[in-house]
């Protein structure tokens, strides 16, 4: 049976705290992180297999590697902190119940790459969790886990937090670096990556939350410990997300041998009203819909993968047999093209398109060749922009009218929508 | 002049989107906010003052409640940016208002999951008692109505955050609720976030 590492106690009252903290370990990972080389943390976090959680599920310890390692600029480590997502919401807890296992994870990286600062890049609507981090940071300093000659090794290392002020590609990490130096938060052409021209025009790892909070846990227990949790290539704990048509929403820590059905019939108590399950979106709103066939796989990132679709940010958002997919598509799409920078001409007109297609769609005025209109202009983004939005934005489109077009056909036939759910407002919107 | 004989360039087609920020009052840091921004510009590299336009702007909509043209012009000499590269970056991000805006600013999520929980019927509600449409303001300048994409806490959908405090779990039923007692007991009225389980 699996016990929650990383979120073992948010529950318990004032958890944030230093003093709750130390009594579950904090900064033991740091402890012992400083009495290792650089190069032997590096190779503990590869040998663990740890893979970013931020939805690429790129190797982690990889991504460390390419530092080089005789630049003579400052390093940096930046953790995204920007949770944006459609449907993720797991960062937000660990950051407001257990921020010092963050924190820990980031003065890690930094000593592993050789940073002296690192940047904890937050997004400006969780406004109460940034005061929470800046307390924790506070807090780490004067009890000597930050600052100058942590543990007596003679590695300095401070962390801020930089508040993001709502754009949602500030999330994708070249934007986020550009956000970082006081600009509008668009993607930058790579090569070169941000392991050798990151922030500052200097080598710079970006990490997502999750990803960094495991560091302190590999350090501590092994990489054999991590190793041993989950599929092959799929090791570690995971928090899931679970939000929609489901009894219980939340974020649930398991490992990724669980199914797709096990998270959302166990951990989540299944469907509201005892409805059926229409469609899983399964890694955030980027990643196409499977259909309830599809829920046995595991939610891994090479299971979901095999289903049809990809584990992302491991947010489920679950739809019963209430919802409308053409209108599901037309919301999602809405975000995209309000959350589009603006850089890439596909990604930007293409974003507008889908949606006034979507809108005649739902509305009941769209024709059988609106259709092969919609799926034209998705084609057309895929793969052209800078950026994985564009690769991201498509995905509702395709995968509903891969999988319900006979609703898309039957908004067109009939002149209206024919799932009207009371949950929405009359006459669209 | 026209360009193309089939476009209608009489329409306002060709014209900006660009929406000019207000004027506003002439604005100058109050002593205690310039001393708040060199202390977060310290956080950066002094060759990287920028880094702080983002606090910066904060501070402006902390003083003044939104980011006038005048106060924009101000940061650029505070920051060692130009008035344009400011205006570039405030009208980026959907978290400052270049517009005035109303005692308590309603951000309704409206994103899927949100959405497959009632907050469209929440907007809908909202903007019948107000008498205002999203993205207005009502005329006594108290509430201004805003729909806001995902906010990270969809498993309390809908969420509805008002200034800089979380409301979650609204229920359509209870939005009418909500609106009067923001007028009675201000923001003490929302639920705040449900993580925060200390302040209960």
């Amino acid at each position: 049976m699996f016990e929650p590492v990383l979120t073992s106690f948010v529950r318990e009252p004032n958890s944030f705290t230093l003093d709750v903290s130390l009594t579950h370990g904090a900064y033991e990972g740091l402890r012992k992180a400083v009495t290792l080389q650089p190069g032997q943390v590096i190779d503990l976090v590869k040998a663990s297999g740890l893979r970013g959680r931020g939805g690429a599920g790129f190797p982690t310890g990889m991504k460390w590697g390419f530092v080089p390692k005789d630049s003579p600029k400052p390093k940096y480590v930046c953790c995204n902190a920007d949770e944006s997502e459609p449907g993720t919401f797991k960062d937000h807890v660990l950051m407001e119940r257990n921020p010092h296992l963050v924190i820990e994870g980031v003065a890690i990286a930094c000593y592993a790459i050789g940073a002296k600062v690192g940047y904890i890049y937050i997004r400006g609507e969780f406004h109460h969790v940034s005061q929470v981090l800046e307390a924790a940071i506070a807090e780490a300093r004067a009890r000597g886990f930050l600052g100058r000659n942590i543990f007596g090794s003679g590695f300095d290392c401070d962390i801020h937090v930089h508040r993001g002020a709502g754009a949602y590609e500030a999330g994708e990490e070249s934007a986020l670096l550009e956000s970082l130096e006081g600009k509008r938060a668009q993607p930058r052409l790579r090569p070169p990556f941000p392991a050798v021209v990151g922030l500052y025009g200097c080598p710079t790892v970006i990490n997502n939350v999750e990803t960094l909070a495991n560091v302190p846990l590999i350090l501590t227990k092994g990489s054999e410990w991590f190793t041993s949790l989950g599929p092959e290539k799929n090791s570690g704990p995971k928090l899931f997300c679970v939000s929609g048509h489901v009894n219980t929403p939340g974020v649930y820590e398991a490992t990724m041998h669980t199914t797709l059905r096990q998270l959302i019939y166990d951990y989540a108590g299944g469907m509201r009203g005892g409805r059926a399950l229409k469609a899983v979106i399964p890694g955030g709103s980027s990643t196409p819909v499977l259909l309830p066939d599809a829920i046995d796989a595991p939610a891994s990132f090479d299971g979901v993968v095999k289903a049809g679709s990809m584990l992302g940010s491991a947010a489920m958002i679950v739809m019963d047999d209430t919802t409308c997919m053409v209108w599901a598509a037309e919301n999602l799409i809405h975000f995209y093209r309000h959350e589009s920078c603006g850089k890439c001409t596909p990604c930007r007109e293409g974003a507008d398109w889908m949606l006034k297609i979507l809108h005649k769609i739902e509305r009941g005025e769209g024709e059988m060749r609106d259709l092969d209109l919609l799926e034209s202009v998705a084609r057309n983004i895929n793969g052209k922009t800078l950026c994985p939005f564009g690769e991201a934005e498509v995905a509702p489109v395709l995968s509903t009218l891969a999988h319900f077009r006979h609703e898309y056909e039957a908004h067109i036939r009939e002149g209206r929508c024919p799932l009207p759910a009371p949950w929405r407002c009359g006459g669209g919107h | 002049m026209t360009f193309h004989p089939k476009m209608p360039y009489d329409t306002g087609l060709h014209q900006s989107a660009r929406q000019l920020p207000e004027a506003g009052e002439p604005f100058a840091f109050t002593p205690e906010n310039l001393a708040r921004l060199e202390d977060i510009a310290r956080r950066y590299p002094p060759e990287r003052r920028r880094s702080a336009l983002l606090p910066a702007l904060y501070l402006v909509q902390r003083q003044q409640g939104y980011v006038s043209a005048r106060a924009m012009a101000h940061v650029a000499e505070v920051v060692g940016v130009t008035p344009a590269e400011v205006e570039d970056v405030v009208s980026y991000y959907t978290m400052f208002y270049a517009q005035r805006v109303g005692t308590y600013v309603l951000q309704v999520c409206r994103t899927l999951s949100c959405a497959l929980n009632g907050a469209e019927r929440i907007t809908d509600v909202l903007s019948r008692k107000l008498g205002i449409k999203p993205g207005e303001t009502d005329p006594t300048g108290t509430f201004t109505l805003m729909e806001v994409e995902c906010l990270g806490a969809c498993d309390r959908a809908p969420v509805v955050v008002v200034n800089d405090q979380w409301h979650e779990c609204l229920k359509p039923e209870d939005a009418e609720r909500l609106v009067d007692d923001l007028r009675t007991k201000g923001l003490d009225a929302l639920s705040g976030c449900h993580l925060c389980v200390e302040k209960r």
